[in-house]
């Protein structure tokens, strides 16, 4: 540690590595925290509770994630589409990069992340889409109950 | 501005550290507004091959359970039943699962033989088939905090037809 002399006239400087340290800590740890995953995610669909949600204990190898609002239309990769028949096409390409890679269909999960008030005669059709080009394995994402 | 001398270039060099930590500050400001606790998400799993209605998605299920749900004009849940039988609500359709899965063998071996058939109007809010699943799949224990599972197999009945406009 050096010490000053006691003749030294210099303004007295206060030591401000340790709150640097702190503030990038702090810094590093909201970067973290922040989910980018929320970025694909439809703000506007609000999930159902359950308690059981948790996430899954390794990503899915080939999810779809069709959003279904409150008015009754699916958005798929950010289009909102107001008919199945709109829907089909985007199911046709994503059963064909499925193909291409000699992959089965089962191996891709639909995930439904369904508004809590949609109808649930919308989502089973839906499915019923979904089964029309092949697609068998579906996953309905519900929100975890916070205590 | 200053101009210093050139005797004085001799002394240390001084970092300016009041840009740094200005930035610094706004960084941490912009995370901490941004911040936001976000409840993590769950799925629940559901395989449904396309076949005929009547036909089970599992041949080695032998013990078909089926769970109506019926809705007000509004869309809010008017009534359970399994297998015909009314229940009050989602607590007592647990119990009732729990009950059917001991009857057959336990938790185990229910596990396997037991497939839940989901049949709701088609106007019945989403949230109470999510709740009807949470029902039918387990529960987590009050005491250990551990989710007890209970039927995996399950799947949906043919949609209703919508009501005409």
């Amino acid at each position: 540690m050096r010490i000053r002399k006691a003749g030294d006239s210099s303004v007295y400087e206060g030591d401000l590595t340790p709150m640097i340290d702190m503030t990038f800590q702090l810094i590093a740890f909201f970067m973290v925290l922040i989910n980018f995953q929320q970025t694909e995610q439809y703000a506007d669909v609000e999930l159902p509770i359950s308690e059981l949600a948790q996430p899954p204990e390794e990503p899915l190898e080939y999810p779809i994630t069709l959003n279904v609002t409150r008015r009754g239309t699916v958005v798929f990769g950010g289009r909102e589409l107001s008919t199945f028949d709109q829907l089909r096409p985007y199911l046709v390409r994503e059963a064909q990069v499925l193909r291409a890679r000699k992959k089965p269909l089962s191996d891709a999960t639909i995930v439904i992340r369904a508004h809590k008030t949609a109808k649930t005669g919308y989502i089973q059709e839906l499915i019923q889409v979904c089964q029309d080009e092949g697609f068998d394995t579906f996953a309905l994402r519900a929100k975890e109950q916070l205590e | 501005m200053k101009i210093r001398k050139l005797s004085e270039s001799e002394s240390k060099i001084e970092l300016q550290m009041t840009p740094m930590i200005d930035i610094v500050f706004q960084l941490l400001v912009f995370f901490i507004m941004t911040f936001k606790i976000v409840p993590q998400e769950g799925d629940f799993e559901i395989r449904m091959p396309l076949m005929a209605p009547s036909q089970s998605s599992n041949p080695e299920s032998v013990l078909p359970l089926r769970i109506r749900l019926t809705q007000n004009p509004d869309g809010s849940l008017a009534g359970i039943a399994v297998n015909d039988q009314a229940l009050r609500d989602f607590t007592e359709l647990r119990e009732f699962v729990i009950s059917y899965m001991g009857d057959v063998g336990g938790p185990e071996a229910g596990r396997e033989q037991v497939e839940v058939e989901i049949d709701a109007d088609y106007g019945l809010h989403y949230e109470y088939v999510v709740r009807a699943i949470t029902a039918v799949s387990g529960y987590r224990d009050k005491a250990t905090g551990q989710i007890v599972k209970l039927v995996e197999k399950l799947k949906f009945a043919p949609p209703d037809q919508p009501p005409a406009q």
